[in-house]
């Protein structure tokens, strides 16, 4: 990105190698150590579906998956994900021009306004799936509780992902 | 057109922006990448009140890649201080502080760097020296006569003061039967977005243009922006295609632009500011009203309420932006949904040495709600009376409209009492009347709320001269671009931001609805505020009435242009002609006609098929003013404040554990009348934010401050919003009462939920409290503060026991 090649000469911090698997390409990159995930999918790869929200793992937007489990991506270090798998917005649709049943879910049920904390939501409700393929109204509610959501009180969240499910069902 | 016979207006139809979210393609201000970008950290104010003896930035320039290190007393020099929003002109505001700092997390300086990690290294080695200064926070010892002035120029830390009587007020009070008097406080919360706020610049000498990503939802912001920093409003270019990650209020952003729009100017580079989680909370200046109501109502013994005094003292922080004008607008809805016939309103803003507060959702209604709401219960309590029954009696009819209040608005149309009906009907609510029972013979507190409220909408700006007589503005117009290519496909344009509202769906639908063509293939562009028509972003829940309005009337040319095209080539009179699905044809010979496409032709390629004097092309705009609106307020402060009034009735059932004090929404009902949905999802989908708002700011949402002005809670584990774990399931009930104002009796409902839930929640949990004798008049009703009163209560009890 411009902004690592901008930065070359000012560093003294030394850069460590690393290598992250991200929706499905190997990446090998070289970050300073306290480089976050986070910044390191939004600036150095350019995948800017992950947002940043409050930097303190309260909030859930940053969510990705790692190694198929949801973690916060402002939490950790680029260099803690060394050699493994990552899975951010732009790659839970199998292909261009996809969605997912529950991508596809949350445009039917209006499951987003702004769409800001959209790409974590998505996160945790594939997480709650891949666990749990059909569950109750409860369970999604919990499952959910992870992310903070301001524009819609969940209700609209929680319709897109038993819609998503029992349409699986059926 | 009837709501019966829309043909998309009202249906199911997937949001169009949703397709780009849902993938991770949204635009946000923080995705904006641009070549040789550089990055800002702020240096914040530690102190609430100090004076700034020096700044010593060496070591921070000397750093590889720092590249500047701005501070106030160079800035204020080259730009022009930012307005007030009342008459107030000593209340000078720049971005960064020059001289004094008034809160703690003011910006004292920006540090710019070849990334963000950089610049906050740097930014830790710029050594600011300051002097420490006596500090005001409390709103009530601000106005004491000798208190500390936060702006000693101003001479008093009032920095707006009315009072209003709108009818015989002493007269209706000495005619009651009773008057009872009670403060509430509504306390300092926000929005809270979970997108900070970001914004980047990039200056081009070549073309004298300084282009603004912002992510704003702010009326007049480019022209606010130009004239800060000196430019003419052509040199600023605002791109209105930036995804909002949410606003409901409070994306302002003008000194985050002002500032980084002279750092792009002054450095030759693109330049960026996106806030962090604290620099947002604390200096953002996104904090909402922090208001003390004091209220007196004079009613009769069967409860006809019949006049009012209101004083509000509301707290606005360090320095002036909008927020006294949220004082303001509440005026057209002061009575709320009651015929109360004579009202005193004393409105206060006082500043002190904390954040500066901004715009939120209801622009100051949904506190002034709570207010009117609490003491609605508490007539009821004093007279024994139901709390339904006693709105019934008071609620305005729905044979009384246009129904004109004191304080000189009318309200355009409504049915409260059925939505009411609806809304209690739907909650079942003698069952949950059993329900609350049950939970009370289980040991824990239960309590039902009820709220009855009003959302103006329509947003208009007549709040503007009425609280500054040297303000003359009458109109808040907004507009739309419909443009019919040469393909025939349909592009509308608009002239704002939007922050999750489904502009682009709105719009589409509207112009599909007026020309009779699928809404799906329409597009729907934001433009840059260069290319835009005059517009004033989409606040007071308007744009369903202005933008709407302004689809509709330029789709509306456009039709009527064809319909010109094709009687003057069929040879048939335009009122001899029909249009229908985009063809038009004679209505006594439907042989004689002309297809879409053929028209479009014309109008395109076949000047010599157009009457005389008509231009070619097909391309309308429509630029709609506020129904109501051009009016200026009376001397004795009556004014049209917005024109259109939704209405909402919340039903709600919690229960409180007696140890924990924890609070549980277990059921939720709201009624709801915004007239003509547009888009049903949409109007639902805010109605359930709106609800969830309110949650936060009834149970636990609020900017806590120190004695010395610190704030204490800055991040999401202090400062705490509701998640699926508090918010519980959600019905609403809908209802229509078309607004006779507006193009398909829509009205508006970006407000909707949150100006009733707040009331409801406080008004179950006082249900809930009053088993034990205890009531708590202040949000957010937090577990301590339950705790708090039911001790008292307790205490008061034991000592009752023992006299």
């Amino acid at each position: 990105m411009t902004q690592s090649t901008m930065t070359s000469t000012h560093t003294p911090i030394e850069k460590k190698s690393i290598q992250i698997q991200v929706n499905g390409v190997i990446q090998q990159r070289h970050v300073e150590p306290r480089t976050s995930l986070v910044d390191f999918l939004r600036d150095e790869l350019g995948l800017t579906g992950t947002h940043v929200g409050c930097e303190h793992g309260v909030c859930g937007a940053c969510t990705v998956m790692l190694n198929d489990e949801p973690v916060r991506a402002c939490c950790m270090f680029a260099v803690q994900a060394d050699e493994m798998r990552v899975t951010t917005v732009e790659g839970l649709a199998p292909e261009r021009g996809v969605m997912t049943q529950i991508q596809d879910a949350f445009c039917e049920k209006h499951a987003l306004q702004c769409g800001y904390c959209t790409p974590g939501m998505l996160m945790a409700c594939h997480a709650l799936v891949a666990h749990n393929p059909q569950p109750t109204e409860a369970q999604v509610r919990d499952a959910i509780s992870s992310n903070i959501c301001r524009c819609t009180g969940y209700q609209q969240i929680v319709d897109a992902v038993m819609y998503a499910t029992q349409a699986q069902k059926a | 057109m009837s709501p019966a016979t829309f043909r998309y207006i009202g249906k199911h139809r997937r949001a169009v922006e949703h397709k780009r979210f849902v993938v991770g393609k949204g635009r946000y201000a923080a995705d904006i990448q641009l070549p040789g970008m550089l990055h800002i950290a702020l240096v914040a104010s530690p102190y609430a009140s100090a004076e700034i003896k020096r700044i010593d930035a060496s070591e921070a320039l000397a750093m590889p890649g720092v590249h500047a290190v701005l501070t106030g007393e160079e800035l204020c020099r080259h730009i022009d201080a930012m307005l007030p929003g009342v008459d107030a002109p000593q209340v000078t505001r720049y971005p960064l502080a020059s001289d004094v700092t008034r809160y703690a997390g003011e910006w004292v300086a920006a540090v710019v760097a070849d990334s963000r990690a950089l610049a906050e290294d740097a930014a830790e080695c710029v050594h600011v020296d300051y002097a420490p200064l006596p500090c005001v926070v409390d709103p009530q010892q601000a106005l004491e006569p000798h208190s500390t002035l936060v702006h000693p120029a101003h001479g008093s830390n009032v920095i707006f003061h009315r009072k209003f009587v709108w009818g015989p007020v002493e007269e209706d009070f000495a005619k009651c039967d009773h008057q009872l008097s009670y403060q509430v406080r509504w306390a300092r919360n926000a929005t809270v977005p979970i997108e900070t706020f970001a914004v980047a610049c990039q200056w081009q000498d070549s073309t004298g243009i300084l282009d603004v990503w912002a992510s704003i939802q702010m009326p007049k912001f480019p022209d606010q922006v130009a004239k800060a920093l000196r430019l003419p409003g052509n040199a600023v270019r605002v791109h209105f295609d930036v995804d909002v990650g949410g606003s409901y209020g409070v994306k302002r952003g003008l000194k985050h632009a002002v500032l980084v729009g002279y750092l792009a100017q002054k450095l030759g580079r693109p330049v960026r500011l996106v806030e962090d989680r604290l620099e947002n909370m604390r200096g953002g200046d996104m904090q909402g009203p922090d208001r003390v109501f004091d209220v007196t109502l004079g009613f009769q013994k069967n409860g006809e309420i019949k006049a009012m005094k209101m004083r509000a003292v509301d707290d606005i922080g360090a320095y002036s932006g909008r927020s006294p004008l949220q004082l303001g607008k509440p005026v057209g809805a002061i009575v709320g949904p009651y015929r109360i016939q004579s009202v005193e309103y004393d409105a206060m803003a006082v500043m002190t040495n904390k954040t500066p507060q901004e715009a939120v959702r209801g622009f100051g209604q949904a506190p002034t709600n709570y207010a009117i709401e609490t003491g609605i219960d508490k007539i009821a309590r004093f007279l024994h009376m139901d709390r339904i029954a006693l709105r019934r009696i008071n609620l305005i009819g729905k044979d009384e409209f246009p129904y004109l209040i004191p304080s000189g608005t009318h309200y355009d149309s409504g049915d409260y009492d059925t939505v009411m009906t609806k809304a209690l009907d739907t909650a079942a609510f003698d069952d949950l009347l059993k329900e609350r029972d049950q939970l009370r013979s289980q040991g824990l507190l239960a309590g039902i709320g009820i709220s009855t409220c009003l959302e103006p909408s329509g947003g208009n700006s007549s709040f503007e001269p009425l609280f500054n007589p040297k303000n003359k503005t009458t109109t808040w117009m907004d507009s739309c671009l419909v443009r019919v290519d040469l393909s025939g496909a349909v592009t509308a344009l608009m002239g704002t931001s939007t922050s999750g509202q489904a502009h682009e769906t709105m719009v589409s639908t509207v112009i599909g609805e007026v020309l009779q063509i699928e809404p799906d293939g329409i597009r729907v562009l934001h433009a840059d505020s260069l290319n835009a028509l005059p517009s004033n972003s989409p606040v007071g829940s308007r744009m369903a009435i202005m933008l709407g309005g302004a689809a509709a009337g330029a789709a509306k040319k456009i039709k009527h242009k064809l319909l010109q095209i094709a009687a003057h080539n069929l040879g048939v009179a335009v009122e001899a002609l029909v249009y229908e699905d985009g063809q038009v044809q004679a209505t006594h010979n439907p042989s004689l006609k002309l297809s879409w496409d053929a028209l479009v032709e014309i109008a395109h390629r076949h000047f010599h098929k157009l009457p005389e004097g008509m231009e070619p092309g097909l391309q309308e705009k429509f630029v709609w003013e506020v129904p109501t609106g051009g009016m200026l307020p009376t001397d004795d402060g009556r004014v049209q404040m917005y024109p259109c009034h939704s209405f909402e009735s919340h039903v709600v059932l919690a229960s409180i554990d007696p140890d924990t004090c924890k609070v549980t929404v277990r059921k939720y009902v709201c009624g709801h009348d915004c007239g003509v949905m547009i888009s049903p999802d949409v109007v639902h989908g805010m109605t359930y934010g709106g609800i969830a708002h309110g949650l936060g700011a009834a149970l636990m949402e609020k900017f806590a401050f120190s004695t010395e002005g610190q704030l204490l809670s800055g991040t999401f584990m202090d400062y705490l919003l509701p998640t699926s774990a508090e918010v519980p399931a959600i019905t609403i009930v809908d209802h229509c009462t078309p607004s006779p104002l507006t193009e398909f009796g829509q009205k508006g409902s970006g407000e909707a939920g949150y100006l009733g839930s707040p009331a409801a929640i406080a008004s179950a949990v006082n249900d809930a409290l009053s088993t034990q004798g205890a009531h708590i008049d202040h949000l957010p009703m937090t577990p301590q503060a339950i705790w708090t009163a039911l001790s008292e209560a307790r205490s008061v009890k034991a000592s009752n026991t023992v006299n």
